[in-house]
């Protein structure tokens, strides 16, 4: 029967694993992801787990899912809806099904279905599939019987034995997208180098969910394909998160400016991983202290800082509130460090897995007194990299803190990403003084665009104190001179103001009626939705912003090109707002959603199609 | 023999009140400084807020006064970033213990490699005239016009409570027992707690009364030494013997007690249940130990990185980025 199946071609595809907390789903979504990307398909990828470790077994809360969106050509958001939905247990059918497109086709464990499995999950019926009114597809497959019945020889206990369900899910959707599980077996030998057993136990499993697809494949019509289409830059690419990119920048950065890079931290939700991935590269010499508060964590990079150091804290909203105030003493001593604000849903513990844009108001001025801080937003995981670089880089030129704003969508989800060649990134210089300088030096000194020098403690000639206090523009010493705060509020502003930073890029039609406006994480859905509009034949442009303090030069004149811009932002328009502010008779629409989830890109398309109507 | 005298570590006018502690501390700091010999352009002096906290700006080194409290968690950072540096982290009563407690506890508990002076005037002079995390339960101050209805800490307990390797005591008028606590903490490595008893004239005027003066120190105070007995009293006519679980003060010559029945100070005795009790002992019954009393030889924080460090540095295979790129799963677009 196999050779009659039919192939079917398609350009893109989503698939969702989904499951208990501990069914495996991150790991299987991401092999899936990985296997797709080896064979040059792009990927984009969203893990959607709950904010519990381990929920009660079976429950409605404790469902993890993991978003896989692959695409013959470039793909820019882990996909609105799902084509295929992996359900391992009656908790994740429930709560996932509404990921489903019309055409969506289910795999589900019908082990996992049983009396007790439906009542956690709280279905009324024995017939889940008709009591949610379900009319797709479904492959209803007696997964960990099968996963038991393939393991029986191993030896293995039961409880071993269910852990690689995930596995055998995999195996299956591997045979209906035609995946070459040889990719998978060498992952796995690596993954358990030190573990061959559970390695070559996995392996078989994947054959036997690969092989029960190739035997069931009546119930389905077609399996598919997704032949690889388009350029993509040669080279050599990695699957990475935004935290492993944002981590990535840093030792780049670090490396480039010949500095320690170091980085004082307190475990936070979901910037923790940033302090997970530094603090295993300690060969590169990277120092990571988990401090014993946010405020330490910041405290102690400032110190670092001080005495010469690359210095780093990482952290989400309710951190940045903790560390307002030493980033305060950062501006007014003008040391380089950089903050890292994974946003969250907030305020306070709000909504510690999901993500939001909600910091941008509190990145730009939350903080006492005139407190001007460059502020970067990283647009998407691969941009964590650069955007991380480029926080050091203006850290270190222009003697200041920056603050990097990523979101949870962004440090999670991943893309395929082209390993960079350092010779391509732009040199960073810190501003050290010079030993000719001694004689006549005094720490606020000031350079042509107006950074003050660094000196190192070490150096002989060049002691000095600074502090908190408002000090002298000439000497450094403390003054309460009326003139001089206001000229060095003023020259804190300015040496802000002046950094030079690329102009913002107009993508999509050059005569578009409608410029569509964003910053950070949600670049690829805003592109996603103008793509969508763009093939429907509707003029529509997208200016998306990565660097926020200061703005690009050509802002005022991009912003005003248009007859009618909208501000797309997950959060109630904080970005309209300081555009507003920034631009004289700036008046845009505003399309603004939180709820700690990623926009939906046809939801996006119905909302700007509207305002191109209006 | 150092090259430098007090004079090479002294900078500015200090603006402290005429008769304030800071200023003899001060001194003792500038001297202790040029008899240890570190290089100014080596040593770093970092401060929070408070009266003593403007002590940096009064030093020819490097130097930096923070935030509130915060001074212990900017001192660490510099520390690892810089061993290379000899760190002076200055912080008050109120500065160290209330609004900085949990970086000073933090800071002894990792042992990092500091010289942590407590500046204890028992009072907040600088928003004057507050209780402080140190004054007595029942101090009248503004912010407790009938009293404070708390007990303070005692800055030893806290040390010992976070593990600390090193504890002395001094009072700020009494230079030459300031400098040598100052010289022996330097000397210890790790974080080295130094309690400075010192009066503040305005605001709290007399706390410290008992030990201010030569003479009362003689009567009121117990100056330990290791390897030596514990003896004190004008005519060091008294001494400390152990009874049961506490200590007692006893006098030489009545019912048959003779100097070697006095205990011998042991600051290097591992456990530090002894220093605690004499760390705690307040008159009029006891004297108030001053010296140091806890200086125990233990691995600090800042080693202990590089040592990591290095040790990871063989282990890994990957030494730059790119080699840490091509740590991960890649493939090939040709």
């Amino acid at each position: 029967m196999a050779e009659k199946l039919e192939v079917k071609e398609l350009d893109q595809v989503v698939v969702r694993f989904s499951g208990d907390s501990g069914d495996g789903m991150q790991l299987a979504g991401n092999m899936f992801s990985n296997i797709s990307a080896t064979v040059g398909n792009d990927i984009s990828t969203f893990p959607d787990y709950p904010a519990d470790i381990r929920a009660p077994q079976g429950s409605l809360t404790g469902v993890s899912g993991f978003q896989i969106h692959i695409g013959a050509e470039k793909v820019y958001t882990p996909g609105d809806k799902c084509d295929v939905l992996v359900a391992m247990n009656a908790a994740a059918l429930k709560t996932q099904y509404k990921f489903c497109k019309k055409t969506a086709c289910i795999i589900m464990d019908t082990d996992c279905f049983e009396k007790t499995d439906l009542d956690k999950a709280e279905f009324k019926t024995d017939n889940p599939i008709e009591e949610m009114g379900i009319k797709n597809d479904v492959i209803a497959a007696p997964i960990s019987q099968m996963v038991k019945d393939c393991l029986a020889d191993t030896g293995m206990d039961n409880k071993t034995i269910l852990k690689s369900r995930n596995m055998f899910a995999l195996g299956l959707v591997c045979w209906l997208f035609n995946r070459d599980i040889t990719i998978a077996e060498t992952m796995l030998r690596e993954k358990f180098a030190k573990k061959p057993a559970i390695a070559e136990s996995n392996i078989k499993v994947i054959h036997a969910g690969y092989d029960y697809g190739h035997n069931i494949h009546a119930s389905v019509d077609h399996t598919y394909k997704i032949e690889t289409k388009g350029e993509k830059p040669k080279g050599l690419y990695m699957d990475i998160s935004g935290n492993k990119a944002t981590s990535y920048g840093l030792i780049a950065a670090a490396e480039k400016s010949g500095l320690k890079l170091f980085l004082g931290s307190y475990p936070i939700t979901p910037a923790t991983d940033i302090l997970h991935e530094l603090a295993k590269h300690k060969s590169l010499g990277v120092i990571t202290m988990q401090c014993e508060d946010e405020i330490s964590g910041c405290a102690s990079s400032i110190g670092a800082s001080f005495a010469g150091a690359l210095a780093v804290t990482s952290t989400s909203g309710p951190g940045v509130c903790l560390k307002s105030e030493a980033t305060n003493l950062a501006v007014i001593m003008e040391l380089p460090l950089v903050i890292v604000d994974v946003q969250r849903g907030g305020p306070s513990t709000g909504l510690p897995t999901k993500s939001e844009q909600t910091d941008l108001m509190q990145a730009l001025v939350g903080r006492s007194g005139e407190s001007p801080i460059p502020v970067i937003a990283a647009t998407s995981p691969g941009n964590c990299f650069d955007a991380a670089y480029m926080a050091c880089k203006i850290a270190l030129e222009h003697m200041t803190p920056v603050l990097l704003l990523t979101d949870a969508f962004i440090a999670n989800g991943s893309s395929a990403w082209k390993l960079p060649d350092l010779k391509n990134y732009p040199e960073i210089k810190p501003r050290y003084v010079k030993p000719e300088m001694a004689a006549d030096w005094t720490p606020y000194k000031r350079t042509e665009d107006g950074s003050r020098y660094w000196a190192i403690p070490g150096m002989e000639g060049f002691t000095h104190i600074i502090g908190g206090l408002e000090k002298s523009n000439e000497t450094g010493a403390i003054s309460t001179d009326p003139e001089n705060h206001d000229l060095m509020t003023k020259l804190r502003a300015e040496k802000i103001a002046n950094i030079e930073v690329p102009d913002v890029e107009v993508q999509g039609d050059a005569d578009a009626n409608l410029l569509i406006v964003g910053f950070g994480g949600t670049y690829g859905h805003l592109y996603s939705a103008m793509e969508e509009m763009n093939k429907a034949g509707k003029k529509v442009a997208l200016a998306h912003f990565e660097f926020i303090n200061p703005l690009p030069k050509n802002t005022a004149e991009v912003l005003k090109k248009y007859k009618k811009v909208v501000v797309a932002e997950q959060n109630m328009g904080q970005f309209a707002g300081y555009l507003r502010m920034k631009i004289d008779g700036f008046t845009p629409y505003q399309f603004n959603e939180v709820k700690g989830q990623p926009f939906v890109v046809e939801e996006l398309v119905k909302a700007f199609t509207k305002i191109m109507e209006d | 023999m150092s090259e430098y005298t007090a004079k090479d570590y002294k900078k500015g006018q200090p603006r402290w009140c005429p008769g304030c502690g800071d200023h003899f501390f001060l001194a003792s700091l500038h001297k202790a400084m040029a008899e240890i010999g570190v290089a100014p352009h080596d040593i770093a002096v970092i401060s929070g807020i408070g009266c003593s906290s403007r002590l940096p700006y009064y030093m020819n080194t490097y130097g930096m006064q923070t935030v509130h409290g915060r001074a212990a968690a900017v001192a660490t950072g510099a520390k690892v970033a810089n061993p290379n540096l000899t760190i002076w982290q200055i912080s008050g009563d109120g500065d160290g213990l209330a609004i900085g407690g949990n970086h000073f506890i933090h800071a002894i508990r990792r042992n990092i490699d500091l010289n942590m002076i407590l500046l204890n005037n028992r009072i907040y002079g600088l928003t004057k005239g507050q209780y402080s995390p140190t004054s007595e339960r029942g101090f009248v101050s503004k912010s407790s016009p009938y009293g404070t209805v708390e007990d303070p800490f005692h800055p030893a307990e806290l040390c010992f409570g976070a593990r600390g390797h090193f504890f002395a005591r001094c009072v700020a008028t009494d230079a030459p027992a300031t400098v040598e606590v100052l010289k022996a903490a330097a000397a210890h490595k790790g974080a080295s707690v130094v309690e400075v008893l010192q009066n503040c004239v305005i605001f709290n005027d007399g706390t410290h009364a008992s030990v201010y003066t030569k003479e009362g120190r003689a009567k009121n105070a117990i100056y330990l030494e290791h390897g030596k007995p514990m003896l004190f009293g004008e005519n060091k006519e008294f001494g400390l013997m152990q009874e049961g679980f506490g200590l007692k003060v006893v006098k030489l010559g009545e019912n048959g007690i003779t100097e070697k029945d006095i205990l011998i100070h042991d600051a290097h005795c591992e456990d530090n249940t002894l220093h605690l009790k004499l760390a705690l002992m307040e008159g009029p019954d006891f004297p108030i130990a001053l010296g140091v009393i806890r200086d125990v030889a233990s691995p600090t924080y800042n080693d202990a990185v590089y040592e990591q460090i290095e040790e990871v540095k063989d282990k890994k295979k990957y030494h730059n980025f790119h080699e840490l790129l091509m740590t991960n799963e890649t493939w090939e677009v040709k």
